[in-house]
């Protein structure tokens, strides 16, 4: 059974500056079909995966994400997500995503008030969604950050529905695996890196698994990222397909 | 024509580490007195409104819906009356 490619669209926001970087990996690296989005854009048309790059969008003003939560293209991305679709929002796309109600919780001010840019670990807290099916759980992943506001926080309520859901998908640990305070590098809540919707088709991370996928800059962990995404759509339409020809038989 | 302006500053219950390096810097100015320092922002417009209600209706709904975001902010607003 031949592979069909999977359709990525990718939304540019003013300001996106992320947005070729995850481009390049979803068409060169990972051999599918990726589209840049304006976010003027009424509409996303056919794609499988929207990804929400990392980047400032309109400047960061007012807070990060509020203002491109507004963009026409967001209406789309909405329908889109509450129809199912896979919407993965990087850093910046992570921030619309909670400003956008998408996600629950907000993205505040780094703790130390520093723009954080460096590798660090990830420890797979759920390997069972659509984002992380080519990891184990408890593995780890060296991606890096690069931002100001990345210090997720939400109120006890909110936390205690995420932890119980199984909606934290990403921790900060250390090389070892432990998640310690020393490791969170932003201030997060429980060194939280990365959520998942209840539905499980919306995730946002603050690390860039687009700057650690191409074997030319040594890391390539962020690639499992992209492969799991990849692999549930391909996996649909191998369903889809062996229906078919079940029946035409 | 109405004159809001809105005031938006963290949750009391958030940590605030740009209002904590101020303060320090206050300190530092021998200032020791000075405490709880906050750091906000402020927003004013002009609303085209018939009545003092409803300019302030507007107000509070564009400081809920894009001002402020309540999960980490809260805000604090003013209208009056302004000449034509």
């Amino acid at each position: 059974m031949s592979l069909i490619k999977v359709k990525i669209g990718v939304v540019v926001f003013p300001g996106s500056n992320c947005d070729h970087d995850a481009h390049y990996v979803s068409e060169t690296i990972m051999g599918q079909d990726a589209r840049l989005i304006w976010h003027k854009e009424g509409s996303i048309g056919n794609v499988d995966i929207v990804i929400l790059p990392g980047g400032f969008s309109y400047g960061d003003y007012l807070r990060c994400g509020a203002i491109a939560r507004f963009s026409p293209v967001m209406k789309d991305v909405v329908r889109f997500a509450n129809n199912g679709g896979l919407v993965i929002g990087i850093c910046n796309g992570f921030q619309v995503l909670t400003e956008a109600g998408l996600l629950p919780g907000v993205l505040l001010r780094n703790r130390s008030l520093l723009f954080a840019c460096k590798y660090l670990h990830l420890r797979v807290e759920n390997a069972d969604t659509k984002f992380t099916n080519q990891c184990k759980k408890g593995e780890l992943l060296e991606i890096p950050i690069a931002h100001g506001e990345g210090n997720y926080y939400s109120d006890s309520e909110t936390l205690k529905h995420l932890e119980g859901n199984n909606q934290i998908v990403f921790r900060y640990c250390d090389r070892f695996g432990k998640v310690t305070d020393e490791a969170n590098p932003n201030g997060s809540l429980k060194n939280i890196a990365g959520i998942i919707n209840g539905t499980g088709n919306v995730l946002g991370m603050m690390p860039h698994p687009e700057r650690a996928s191409d074997p030319i800059l040594k890391h390539t962990d962020g690639k499992k990222i992209f492969e799991s995404m990849i692999q549930n759509i391909q996996s649909q339409f191998q369903l889809v397909e062996s229906l078919v020809a079940e029946r035409s038989i | 024509m109405f004159h809001s302006k809105v005031y938006v500053t963290l949750k009391k219950s958030i940590l605030d580490p740009q209002g904590k390096a101020v303060e320090q810097g206050i300190h530092s100015l021998g200032f020791e007195s000075v405490e709880n320092v906050r750091i906000g922002k402020y927003i004013e417009m002009d609303v085209d409104a018939n009545s003092q209600n409803e300019a302030e209706r507007i107000t509070k709904e564009i400081s809920e819906k894009l001002l402020a975001n309540l999960v980490m902010e809260s805000f604090t607003s003013t209208t009056e009356r302004i000449k034509e």
